[in-house]
């Protein structure tokens, strides 16, 4: 792992969130900030993938559980060489493949559409499902937000996740505590996660998502579990990296605007 | 037509025969597999088979995640729990993505019977029907069943199979062809045209030979396909014999007849009347005491057809 590599990459990652939501005027900055790290850590040290061959047999795969998070993964995606930066700044205008919310089949790199809170989950755990059937050794990796572990579905899945022993499913909690209406304890408190996921048979991984460090740890462990799902229960600052969006329920969908997103850039230290 | 058979029955023989020669075809369930009649399927093929436990929603999200892997998905619970409970998971998940999964759901109608209202779904052809690139097949008896199973299976794409549970008469013979999309003129009639589907094609057959001893020729089609709905034969039904009734064991809100209406009010306005559920709630009964009352008998085609 290259610390240094990795956390450039993840400021410019930041960076690029600002300026597709900034250039959008609308959009979810604040779930896709506190999601930067771990996203970044994904496609720039952990996937098998390959930005030539999308498609690649035997690839791994990451699902947008949390789809209004689009920005990361889109980001991400073109940091990773899988289109050019500028595409991303048509995020959410008429005639873009950059949708509001990811869509499969218009941008290259993304597994399944989302949006819907809480499918994805259960879509990664049928991804899952089936490399186990076919012995492909692709691992299936998705994020969820905590305020997403408030859908039933969630619950259903993480259930069939374990009977089916899907070893080859790590599931990334994006634990920033913020929801739209406010603070997740105060909306609808899905605390304990760890316990809860630990209660329907994960394993359990819980760490400082942003640190590289301790994300490298996780997912380590992640890939030495055997018989078990494994989550990674991943505590986060909504709007990480921005200060005047950290910890701002506000910023969960709100994009800043001209003057806001040079502040941002200022402070970010990145560059897309 | 003297044997008779539910078409969830044939749905479940038609698995074991398609999954013998498709190596690629997953099945699914959500404990409700002896009564889908899927688990013929999970004893010859059990690798290929996942129960899902009572979680609709996750069992067709989760059979999307399959499918997307490159397999064939048909995912089987009761109509009320696929096209109701599940929804919007299969618009969003299946449908959005056009996803390989064949929503295959049984003990749809009046005809669930003794269970009751919370059971009897007529809803689940108009909800499923409005979803784009969804194909929507309702069979007529088992071997149409059989025969549009394997088209559905075969096609690429998410498709609704509607299944019943009561055993029906045999409209077709083994060697009559049934092509997916295509519905088929089972009567040729001159005086107006009975458009039917699932269990109805029966009892449309059955009052067209009533409507014929008062000297009524009617027309029968099976429309077992009602989404992509077959536009040719409803407009040369309309030139031809001026009059539509339709009849349905599902809702007379937004299914067969509202979609047979959308054809006919664009490209040859003629009047049409229609035979299902109206718009209210069943209740606790035996099916054929439940279809008397319910108004989705031979006879309230009959009465629809001289109302023209």
């Amino acid at each position: 792992m290259d610390l240094k590599f990795l956390e450039k990459t993840a400021a410019d990652v930041r960076v690029g969130i600002v300026k597709a939501v900034g250039a959008a005027g609308s959009g979810h900055p604040g779930g896709s900030l506190s999601a930067a790290d771990i996203v970044t850590y994904l496609y720039f040290n952990e996937m098998n993938i390959d930005p030539e061959n999308p498609e690649m047999k035997g690839r791994d795969k990451f699902i947008l559980s949390k789809g209004h998070a689009g920005p990361v993964q889109y980001v991400a995606l073109a940091l990773r060489g899988y289109f050019p930066k500028e595409d991303v700044l048509t995020l959410r205008k008429l005639g873009s493949k950059f949708q509001g919310h990811p869509a499969l089949g218009k941008v290259p790199g993304i597994e399944m559409s989302t949006g819907s809170l809480g499918q994805g989950f259960s879509v990664a755990g049928g991804m899952a499902m089936a490399n186990k059937l076919d012995n492909d050794p692709g691992r299936i990796y998705v994020l969820l937000g905590d305020g997403e572990l408030e859908e039933g579905i969630v619950w259903e899945a993480a259930m069939s996740a374990a009977h089916y022993k899907l070893d080859n499913l790590t599931a990334i909690v994006d634990l920033n505590g913020l929801q739209i209406d406010g603070n997740t304890a105060d909306v609808m408190n899905v605390a304990p996660v760890a316990e809860k996921f630990a209660a329907f048979g994960w394993n359990v991984v819980e760490i400082n998502g942003h640190c590289f460090e301790e994300i490298n740890y996780a997912f380590t462990k992640a890939k030495e579990c055997k018989g078990q799902p494994t989550v990674i229960v991943a505590k986060t600052v909504k709007g990480k990296g921005v200060s005047f969006m950290e910890n701002n329920a506000g910023w969960h969908g709100k994009a800043p605007n001209a003057e806001e997103v040079e502040t941002a850039v200022k402070e970010l230290g990145g560059e897309f | 037509m003297a044997e008779k058979m539910a078409t969830r029955q044939a749905y479940g023989k038609a698995l074991v025969e398609i999954g013998a020669e498709n190596k690629n075809l997953v099945v699914m369930d959500a404990d409700l597999s002896k009564s889908t009649m899927t688990n013929d399927f999970s004893k010859a093929y059990p690798e290929r088979f996942f129960n899902m436990g009572i979680a609709e929603q996750n069992m067709y999200a989760a059979a999307t995640g399959i499918a997307l892997s490159g397999k064939v998905v048909c995912a089987s619970t009761f109509a009320m729990f696929a096209a109701g409970r599940s929804f919007e998971i299969i618009r969003n998940s299946i449908g959005y993505t056009h996803a390989n999964v064949k929503i295959c759901a049984t003990h749809a109608g009046i005809t669930v019977g003794e269970d009751g209202a919370s059971h009897q779904t007529f809803e689940d052809i108009a909800l499923m029907r409005t979803i784009p690139g969804m194909t929507v097949v309702n069979p007529s008896d088992g071997v149409s069943a059989t025969k549009l199973l394997k088209q559905v299976i075969d096609m690429e794409g998410p498709a609704y199979v509607r299944l019943g549970r009561a055993a029906v008469p045999m409209c077709y013979e083994e060697s009559d062809e049934i092509v997916l999309g295509k519905g088929n003129m089972v009567k040729d009639g001159t005086d107006l045209t009975i458009i039917a589907t699932g269990i109805m094609v029966n009892e449309a057959l059955i009052a067209a030979e009533e409507l014929a001893k008062d000297g009524i020729s009617a027309r029968v089609i099976d429309m077992h396909t009602i989404k992509p709905i077959d536009r040719e034969i409803i407009v040369k039904a309309a030139k031809e014999t001026g009059k539509i009734v339709t009849a349905e064991e599902h809702s007379v809100v937004g299914g067969l007849g509202s979609a047979v209406a959308e054809v006919v009010t664009a490209e040859c306005p003629v009047k049409v009347a229609m035979v299902g559920q109206k718009d209210t709630f069943g209740e606790s009964g035996k099916p054929d005491e439940l279809k008397a009352k319910y108004g989705m008998t031979a006879a309230d085609i009959i009465q629809a057809a001289k109302s023209l």
